[in-house]
């Protein structure tokens, strides 16, 4: 047997962030309370590095290395800086929350960098094995993050209902992984793609296309699960408000992304000729999420679930993006669709990191400013940060001149151009229903007397870059194209159509 | 023509003297404020006047044109350009801004930074709407609009706020999404937003249909046309004199100019199809919601119910499909803006002393406020549509262009003359004369210069337009012409 060197240049980032864990992990333990610091210095610093790393090495070539386990794109590297800054905004924002209420502990750090690995490695995974490694990374750290307070009842619950579904979802994407390599012999996504591809004409409604079509079933929902979208969401409200803000944070945001990737990886990189199949079913789920997800939030008067139920209405919209792709066997539609759900995923987590780090800012030592009530006349306790959240709030229900309006267009005219008006008219309706949930929290903030008259305690690293995400918001609202620009890239040299 | 890119002026000198005069912050710094707000808005309105002294008006085409890439995925241009059916809604809009930051000086006093920003941000979005030439850049200052009078009904407003600022928003909205799928198709069918080439496009029946409901819909709220009319009257009521101002006189037009710019030009045969509908309902916001004005017990609800009627007008005039109809619309509405502006000014005059728009709570003003009640005067003739004042010439072109139509819409609509006067004068006969009403009438303090000052110059506009509208009809004529011609051309 011939035993060859892998070439591990390409997946140089992950490798770097891997061993820069083991050592933290490692110093941890010989560290003094008083040294706490130092975890939290060194995360940051191995995330910047590897941003950095990535940024410097990217460029449009596809490398398949480590025995087709690992793929180095455009895409992944795109997707895997962005997963670090959102990591790292993450991080900083929690860090004083996390603080207050003595969790600010090297595992609490060493966890969230295990899970922005675990991301890292399902963004580059080319191969059922090395995405289920990548996912189950980021799962089980985040596992432990959220039963983190772990005096708090509500905190505990979330962790094993989060757990005993997640695991439940887990089991439901290998079920489809093994089904899919009983179908075509393969396990490397691209070996998967090729097989289908050769077999189309082999087997038409032979045994072999049953179990893949029930495979397919499988995976999407396992896919689903991690996505947070109907039927596969119960998780996520329960999960959002039972988490200490600070991991809801890491939980609403970068994992969204890694999910994108995950469901690009998956379906359009490996089970692409079998669109017809997952779109019909995605249809179903984006349908649900819209009507569910809006409707749901009215009812809620905890700012975390409602953002929940928002979220899963916006991932029904990133569904909207990925079903649009194929029409009828015509692949014209294909770029423009999965260029405008990945710019909706990077547009929510912008959005997403801003709400959450809101929720933070307002929140103090033995105090959770996360019922909607707590926002009561912000507007008179701090004008800037009002106007801050009037623009997240204004931009996830899509009124323009914020980035949520331009990612809600692409997607609808995507959805438009594959002559799917029906459910760009129902996407419209449902974000009116949206409208008024986000409406109501600028109207506490603005038209309502404070209750909390509290001063606004926040580190100003906080404060400068809450402010910065906030006013990205509304400068990629008036100059979108770039980022629009940069999907496309980044997809075309991926997938090459 | 200057090299100046005068209507990017027009739009981004409010906004961002508003987001100026939003840094002031407390109201600690509030007379600076003011007057930095009053600055801006001087400037706003002085740019637009180039506009208006350089305009050609043997020409139907896009005058002033700016045009430049945005967001070449969606082939989207930041492309700005007026025509004879729109500059003179940016002029009119950069004066009444200069009109409500006056009137609003010393009556507001708190959060007075952000009260004037609003104003100037709003106003200059609304310029955005009106000399936008790419469908998409129009629909984002038409969504974006809806953010400072969301907030000014409900920071600002009265003790109903609440239910008005969302029912405002949501009805708007509601109306505005169906137009951007409706925009999006556009968009597939012809591969480009300017709303100019959308002119020419050809579009089957079926899908000119469908856009003419979406354009319907979204149109008809903001007019607002029966009967999607109620949120009206609420906002309205809710609303600071400020924002009733702006309301009534600039952003019940984006509808009207809504039908002229997209509905009319882009499926003209639908258009023509549905033209019995809309005059259907144009005549029944005429005559009903006449009726409902008059027995109103509120006079902010009152001018609400006559804008509402007076807008029915204006639908009118342009589904009857002839010049005098469509220009006598146009000058209706540029009539409204001055009249109904000047009607809640005087609502907003009285409000501020008494703190009731009850009528029943008046009578007899004319003692203590001979002045206001000269002014106030004024404005109610114009409102019933008394020759001489702007609110005639509208009106008797409408009812003109009627005429050629068919007589008994012609018929139907003039009895908006006897209804206006009806509703108009009872109210301000109950105001204004008889004895004095009450203590509080009888300690009320007439107009203080500043005013005079805002009642006079909406008073010489009212009569100038009503004694020599020649130079607005003037601006019209070419571009009404082309519209016509459109409006006549199957798309078939």
């Amino acid at each position: 047997m011939n035993f060859v060197v892998p070439d591990f240049a390409p997946a140089a980032t992950e490798i770097f962030v891997a061993g820069m864990s083991l050592v933290i992990l490692l110093l941890t333990v010989f560290m003094r309370e008083s040294a706490r610091n130092i975890g939290y210095v060194l995360t940051q610093l191995t995330l910047i590095v590897a941003a950095l790393l990535t940024i410097f090495t990217m460029d449009g070539q596809v490398r398949v290395t480590l025995s087709d386990m690992y793929v180095d794109d455009l895409m992944g590297d795109v997707l895997k800086i962005l997963i670090c800054f959102s990591v790292i905004t993450a991080l900083i924002y929690g860090r004083g929350y996390a603080a207050d209420r003595g969790f600010d502990r090297p595992e609490y750090h060493l966890l969230a960098l295990f899970s922005t690995l675990g991301m890292m490695v399902m963004v580059t995974a080319n191969h059922f094995l090395s995405l289920y490694i990548g996912l189950e990374m980021l799962s089980l750290s985040l596992y432990g993050l959220v039963a983190f307070d772990r005096d708090s009842a509500r905190s505990t619950e979330a962790a094993m209902k989060y757990f005993i579904l997640g695991a439940l979802a887990s089991g439901l994407l290998l079920y489809g992984m093994s089904m899919v390599y009983g179908a075509t012999g393969n396990l490397s996504l691209s070996g998967v793609a090729q097989a289908i591809y050769n077999q189309a004409a082999v087997y038409d409604g032979v045994s072999s296309k049953t179990v893949l079509m029930f495979g397919l079933v499988f995976i999407v929902a396992g896919l689903a699960f991690k996505l947070g979208v109907v039927p596969f969401h119960m998780w996520v409200p329960d999960v959002y408000h039972g988490a200490p803000t600070s991991v809801t944070l890491m939980i609403g945001t970068a994992p969204k992304l890694a999910a994108f990737a995950m469901a690009m990886r998956l379906l359009v990189g490996g089970l692409f000729d079998l669109a017809e199949h997952w779109q019909t079913m995605l249809m179903l789920m984006a349908v649900g999420s819209l009507v569910l997800g809006n409707i749901a939030a009215i009812a809620q008067t905890n700012l975390k679930r409602m953002l929940a139920y928002s979220g899963i209405s916006h991932m029904g919209f990133l569904l909207l993006g990925l079903l649009s792709g194929v029409v009828d066997g015509d692949r014209f539609n294909a770029l423009n669709a999965y260029t405008s759900s990945m710019f909706y995923a990077i547009a929510y987590v912008i959005m997403s990191l801003a709400s959450f780090g809101i929720i933070i800012l307002l929140s103090r030592s033995g105090f959770e400013a996360e019922n909607i009530d707590d926002l009561k006349g912000l507007n008179k306790r701090s004008s800037w940060f009002a106007a801050m959240m009037m623009i997240i709030m204004f931009s996830m229900a899509g009124i323009p001149f914020f980035i949520g309006f331009f990612a809600k267009l692409s997607v609808l005219q995507s959805l438009v151009a594959a002559d799917m008006v029906w459910l760009a008219v129902l996407a419209v309706m449902m974000s009116l229903v949206g409208a008024f949930y986000y409406l109501r929290v600028v109207k506490v903030m603005y038209f309502d007397e404070p209750v909390d008259t509290a001063p606004i305690h926040a580190a100003s690293d906080i404060r400068v870059l809450l402010s910065a995400n906030c006013l990205a918001i509304a400068f990629l609202g008036l100059l979108p194209q770039q980022l629009i620009d940069l999907c496309q890239l980044a997809l075309v040299a991926s997938f090459q159509g | 023509m200057t090299g100046m890119p005068l209507l990017s002026l027009a739009i981004w000198v409010p906004i961002v003297g508003g987001l100026l005069v939003l840094a002031t912050g407390s109201d600690r710094n509030a007379p600076m404020a003011r007057s930095m707000a009053l600055l801006t808005s001087v400037i706003g309105f002085l740019v637009t006047i180039p506009l208006f002294t350089g305009f050609d008006n043997s020409t139907s085409a896009m005058q002033f044109v700016e045009l430049a890439r945005w967001i070449p995925a969606f082939n989207v241009h930041y492309y700005l350009g007026v025509d004879g059916l729109s500059v003179l809604f940016v002029l009119l809009n950069s004066f009444v801004t200069i009109l409500v930051v006056v009137a609003g000086w010393e009556v507001i006093k708190t959060k007075v930074a952000q009260y004037m920003a609003a104003f100037l941000i709003m106003s200059g979005l609304l310029n955005g709407i009106f000399s936008s030439l790419d469908g998409l850049l129009f629909y984002v200052f038409f969504e974006a609009s809806l953010i400072p009078l969301y907030l000014i009904i409900g920071v600002w407003g009265g003790a109903n706020r609440v239910y008005a600022a969302f029912k405002f928003f949501l009805y708007t909205l509601a109306g505005s999404l169906l137009m951007l799928v409706a925009l999006i198709y556009l968009f597939m069918q012809s591969g480009s937003f300017s709303i100019l080439d959308w002119h020419e496009l050809p579009i089957a029946m079926g899908a000119q249909n469908l856009l003419f409901w979406a354009f319907l819909i979204a149109f008809a709220v903001k007019v607002p046309m029966w009967p999607v009319h109620t949120w009206l009257p609420d906002a309205h009521v809710e609303a600071p004199t400020g924002g009733s101002v702006v309301l009534a006189a600039i952003a019940l037009k984006l509808g009207a100019y809504g039908f002229l710019r997209f509905t009319l030009p882009i499926v003209p045969d639908a258009s023509q199809a549905m033209a019995p509908m809309m005059i259907v309902l144009s005549l029944i916001a005429v005559v009903y919601i006449g009726f409902v004005a008059l027995v109103q017990a509120d006079m902010k609800k009152l001018v609400a119910y006559s804008s509402i009627a007076h807008m029915g007008f204006v639908t009118l005039g342009f589904f009857i499909f002839n010049p005098l109809g469509i220009e006598g619309a146009l000058v209706q509405m540029i009539s409204h803006g001055f009249v109904s502006g000047a009607m809640f000014l005087c609502i907003g005059v009285l409000y501020d002393r008494m703190h009731s728009r009850q009528i029943a709570d008046y009578g007899g003003v004319v003692n203590t406020m001979p002045k206001f009640a000269a002014f106030f005067m004024l404005f109610a003739m114009a409102n019933a549509g008394l020759p001489g004042t702007s609110g005639f010439v509208g009106e008797f072109m409408v009812v003109l262009g009627a005429v050629q139509y068919n007589f008994w819409v012609a018929f139907a609509a003039a009895t908006t003359l006897i209804l206006g006067a009806a509703y108009t004068l009872w109210m301000y006969k109950r105001v204004v004369f008889g004895a004095v009403g009450n203590d509080k009438v009888a300690k009320l303090e007439d107009i203080n210069g500043r005013e005079f000052a805002f009642l006079a110059v909406l008073a010489a506009c009212t009569l100038i337009m009503g004694i020599y509208p020649l130079p607005v009809t003037e601006v019209m004529h070419a571009s009404v012409n082309e519209l016509l011609q459109h409006v006549a051309t199957s798309k078939l």
